[in-house]
């Protein structure tokens, strides 16, 4: 039963939640089970709620019984990244200056989870501060990835998706300022999509770089995606940046999912996809051929300043974030050094004895790139690329409506095997940080496995606001294929 | 120094609260005070993920004050984060505006003692948000109170074209008129609402050459007395540094001063200029704001008669003193009061002295403006008429205001009841002086003898006039029939 259970959907749950057909308390138990079997090893969750869990579980399922209304997701078991703020549980962004930090109030996302009767069941691990790609950077525990336990999940939602893979949650929320969703989404073998920047409020998500950070979900396949979309997309006046409905509108994402997109015309960028390794460059040649049997166009289009993305978004994103961080500074919450001499090292002792190595090394280049003398040549040019990269988006979508790309350069690399080599670890995000300078959205899915059987991710991405059609695309190929219903082994069910 | 002249350079910066409904970037109510860290919300104590939203009403008070500081209005600004690392300050970075300011290039017309006015520019105005207060009472420890951080505050920077530590003040007190003509802020000193910052220097020309000081800021000045009394001060203390050392204006050796209110003397706090690096960048949690013509036409609505374009007319189109004008347009509720009685056809002196001699006492009594001390305008028109017209006496209708305000009755009926009709019937009257003028022959003979006597012995039989009627005859008719009848 709990097997059948874990091997549904969002969307199947849901239905058979509503339908009665399933008691959501079941879901609940058998996610709670699975936890508990293979959390030991997997180190997805921070912090989980079993009994709130257990009890909001059975709420819905008496809500069902007597035929009260109920959200979209109501009653299925859902996690979110530990970036986002709840007013229950520990908010810590797997860092040592929060770990006991307990926010007042909830994220957008959370309050939109919650209206739609979601079961949140724990809050995931994630690279410190979501900064990334690997999850070794959180301070609080190491995250294996499901598929092979010597290699990472990818990151900085590591959790979110190992979760989502080991059928420890049904979906998850992540946030994805450089890749942070689709990497790791890539590297565990489900869905993950990034939307597009301003479509869901940031309000509550502790910010990294806030012009690029964008929350956006890992589900097990698309159109649990556009579930999802239908619940967290929203406009909200918390969030100045959170684009209102009136000049982009929202649909229902789930509606049409199963609509092919007539004469689909595809952009691929061959310069640019040579660089990643040969498994991930026939995967890719595949997926396109599928997309080909089904009518699609493959046009390739040159995108001459995607070379320059990585430089712009270290200088852009570190900036960001050594404003951003600064608050943690032991005066008000958090962290705070024992006995400072004085008040001058209440900030440098409790911020050197908080922030994981990382984060330091992001403040520092961040507070380098905006000093007085250096912000021109750094800040200001990184913003310069920026326009530059947009532009080359902007000229791809004239001739087509998407573009596809490897969602990383390999498959998931060996815990350890880059810690120590930073500028390593950011190529690992070469093909997913462009969305985010960009503010597009973009998803990864499930398009193979490599040699030693880890899963490839595909890449998509749209123009502005247009999630519907990304969608349904990326439902194209998944209908055809069934990478996204194979489940890691360790997950223990398997088709 | 006698030997050398001088000129003072003080240019100004100026902080104002503004008294928005609420905090600049939050949904905090904005009320002074409180117990510590009771009036803060998440936003504006800077807890992780939350955001700023710009207040609106805050932005268009900036913008209107602009407008009254004959500012450029730029219809695109953007906010901007200040990064420094202080206790008081949650975020560790304060959400202001660097490159593009909401307005440039204005001036304010300052009314000088002497009468005249004088236009001191302005270089900018901008809008930030206010850090909260660290207090140091706690022994080992200090503590922070938020309550203030996140108050809208707006920054006015000044050209250096103030030259005497009067005009200094009179620029503070006159900008402390404007902003509350506009309702955009309380501007009460005690408070803080207004924190002046002065830069000042002298230039001084000693055997035909001339020299400047280095520059002094003093910070953080909340008294109008603090203001002048500071800048007075540092003209003497750069007099003497300068006759003594003398030192004169190079890079770096700007020096920042406090204020010691009780010593009344400044005191050093920095030597040299540190080389601040804010590393400002563009603030990525709020968008700019773009001013669409509609917008700005609707903020310029509420742009009213400015005080000094008040108290220029005033002195024009009543004929008042500058100084009375001055005194009348203190504030707006005044001004506007003076306005409407004297053009409910009263006659503007007499308002004036009604307003200022008795009017202004009553208000300071009961604590309140002399707009509100609840006698309309229309009803205090008709008291001033009535001693117009001589049917009451001028110490009359101070007591006829007095107790209009506490008994709201008309002034006619108070007059009657208090018995404070005069009589300007001559007829009546001159039967009365005939009384008079027969029972003092002797007195009759002085007044008529047109020598030193003649003044006093008047005196007299007016007086006697008077004290028949009861006070009740108006001296200017009994005046009159005296002199014709002695003459």
């Amino acid at each position: 039963m709990a097997d059948a259970i874990l091997n549904l959907t969002c969307k199947q749950l849901r239905d058979q939640i509503a339908a009665g057909d399933v008691k959501s308390l079941a879901a609940v138990e058998a996610v709670f089970a699975q936890i508990e079997a293979l959390d030991d090893k997997v180190g997805a969750y921070i912090s989980t709620f079993k009994d709130r869990a257990l009890e909001a579980a059975q709420t819905i399922d008496r809500k069902i019984a007597t035929g009260e209304s109920t959200g979209p997701l109501a009653g299925v078991p859902v996690a979110i990244k530990d970036n986002m703020c709840t007013d229950f549980g520990t908010t810590t962004c797997a860092s040592k200056i929060l770990e006991n930090f307990l926010a007042p109030y909830n994220a957008h996302v959370v309050e939109k989870l919650r209206d739609a009767d979601a079961v949140i069941v724990g809050k995931t691990n994630l690279d410190e501060f979501a900064m990334g790609s690997s999850t070794e950077n959180s301070a609080l525990k190491q995250t294996v990835n499901p598929w092979d336990k010597t290699r990472v999940p990818g990151g900085s939602s590591g959790g979110s998706a190992a979760a989502t893979a080991a059928r420890m949650c049904f979906a998850a929320l992540g946030s994805d300022t450089g890749g942070s969703i689709r990497q790791p989404a890539g590297f565990c073998g489900v869905v993950g999509l990034k939307p597009t920047y301003g479509r869901v409020s940031r309000f509550g998500l502790v910010a990294y770089g806030s012009s690029l950070d964008q929350i956006g979900t890992l589900t097990g396949d698309v159109a649990d995606a556009a579930l999802m979309m239908n619940v967290i997309a929203s406009h909200d006046k918390r969030d100045s940046t959170s684009i209102s409905e009136n000049t982009a509108p929202i649909c229902d994402y789930l509606e049409k999912i199963d609509e092919d997109v007539k004469g689909l015309k595809i952009a691929v960028v061959p310069e640019f996809n040579a660089g990643a390794d040969r498994n991930v460059q026939n995967a890719l040649k595949s997926a396109l051929d599928i997309y080909k049997a089904l009518g699609a166009q493959i046009i390739e289009v040159k995108m001459p300043h995607l070379d320059y993305a990585i430089a712009a978004y270290y200088i852009i994103a570190t900036a960001e974030a050594s404003s951003n961080l600064a608050r943690y500074d032991g005066v008000h919450y958090g962290h705070r050094t024992e006995k400072p001499a004085d008040y001058v090292e209440v900030y440098s002792k409790s911020r050197a004895e908080g922030f994981g190595t990382e984060v330091k090394r992001r403040i520092m280049l961040g507070t380098y790139a905006l000093s007085s003398g250096y912000y021109d040549a750094y800040y200001l040019k990184a913003l310069k690329v920026r326009n530059l990269i947009r532009t080359d988006f902007t000229k791809a979508f004239e001739k087509a409506d998407c573009i596809m790309m490897p969602t990383s350069p390999t498959t998931a690399f060996k815990i350890g095997e880059k810690i120590e080599d930073p500028l390593q670890m950011y190529l690992a995000d070469i093909y997913t940080i462009s969305a985010n300078l960009a503010g597009l959205p973009a998803i990864s899915i499930p398009c193979g496995f490599d040699a030693d059987s880890l899963p490839i991710g595909l890449q998509i991405l749209s123009p502005a606001f247009t999630e519907d059609k990304l969608l349904r695309i990326a439902r194209m190929f998944e209908s055809k294929t069934d990478y996204h219903t194979r489940k890691p082994k360790l997950a223990g069910c398997e088709k | 120094m006698s030997d050398a002249e001088y000129k003072v350079i003080v240019g100004l910066e100026i902080h104002v609260h503004l008294a928005t409904r609420t905090k600049m970037f939050c949904g905090c109510e904005l009320i002074y005070g409180g117990e510590a860290n009771s009036r803060v919300c998440p936003v504006c104590i800077g807890m992780p993920g939350v955001l700023p939203v710009m207040n609106k009403q805050a932005y268009e008070f900036a913008v209107l004050t602009a407008l009254a500081l004959n500012c450029k209005i730029s219809n695109f600004t953007k906010w901007d984060r200040k990064s420094y690392y202080y206790p008081d300050l949650p975020k560790n970075y304060q959400i202001s505006q660097y490159d593009l300011p909401l307005a440039e290039a204005g001036y304010i017309e300052v009314p000088l003692e002497s009468g005249q006015t004088k236009k001191i520019r302005i270089i900018r105005v901008h809008l930030e948000e206010d850090a909260g207060k660290n207090t140091h009472t706690l022994g080992n420890f200090s503590a922070v109170d938020l309550n203030r951080a996140g108050t809208p505050l707006l920054e006015i920077v000044t050209e250096p074209d103030m030259n005497s530590a009067a005009e200094v003040r009179a620029l503070a007190v006159e900008l402390q008129r404007i902003v509350r003509y506009l309702g955009v802020s309380d501007a009460d000193m005690q408070k803080g609402h207004m924190r002046f910052e002065p830069n000042i220097n002298l230039q001084i020309t000693k055997a035909g050459a001339e020299y400047k000081t280095p520059i002094v800021e003093v910070k953080n000045l909340n008294s109008f007395r603090a203001v002048e009394r500071s800048v007075a001060f540092e003209v003497r203390r750069q007099l003497d540094d300068f006759g003594e050392t003398g030192r004169t204006m190079a890079s770096g050796n700007k020096s920042t001063r406090g204020w010691d209110d009780e010593r009344e003397l400044t005191v050093l706090q920095r030597e040299k200029e540190e080389a601040h690096d804010y590393r400002y960048f563009p603030d990525p949690d709020l968008v700019p704001v773009e001013l669409t013509d509609e917008w700005l036409s609707q903020i310029k609505a509420h742009l009213c008669e400015l005080p000094i374009e008040k108290q220029k007319r005033f002195v024009t189109e009543y004929k008042l003193s500058d100084y009375d004008a001055g005194v009348l347009t203190g504030d707006r509720n005044t001004a506007e009061f003076f306005d409407a009685v004297v053009k409910a056809g009263a006659d503007a002196k007499r308002v004036c002295n009604l307003l200022t001699q008795t009017g202004m006492k009553l208000a300071n009594e009961a604590g309140c403006n002399v707009a509100d001390l609840g006698v309309d305008a229309a009803s205090l028109a008709k008291l001033a008429k009535m001693a117009q017209a001589g049917d009451i006496s001028a110490t009359a209708s101070a007591t006829i205001f007095e107790e209009m305000a506490n008994t709201k009755k008309a002034p006619d009926v108070i007059a009657a009841e208090l018995n404070l009709i005069q009589t300007s019937d001559a007829g009546e009257l001159e039967a009365v002086v005939d009384e008079v003028l027969a029972a003092n022959p002797d007195a009759v003979a002085d007044a008529a003898s047109g020598g030193k006597k003649t003044k006093k012995a008047r005196g007299f039989l007016l007086g006697q006039v008077m004290q028949k009627t009861k006070g009740q005859a108006n001296p200017k008719v009994v005046s009159q029939i005296l002199n014709k009848k002695l003459s």
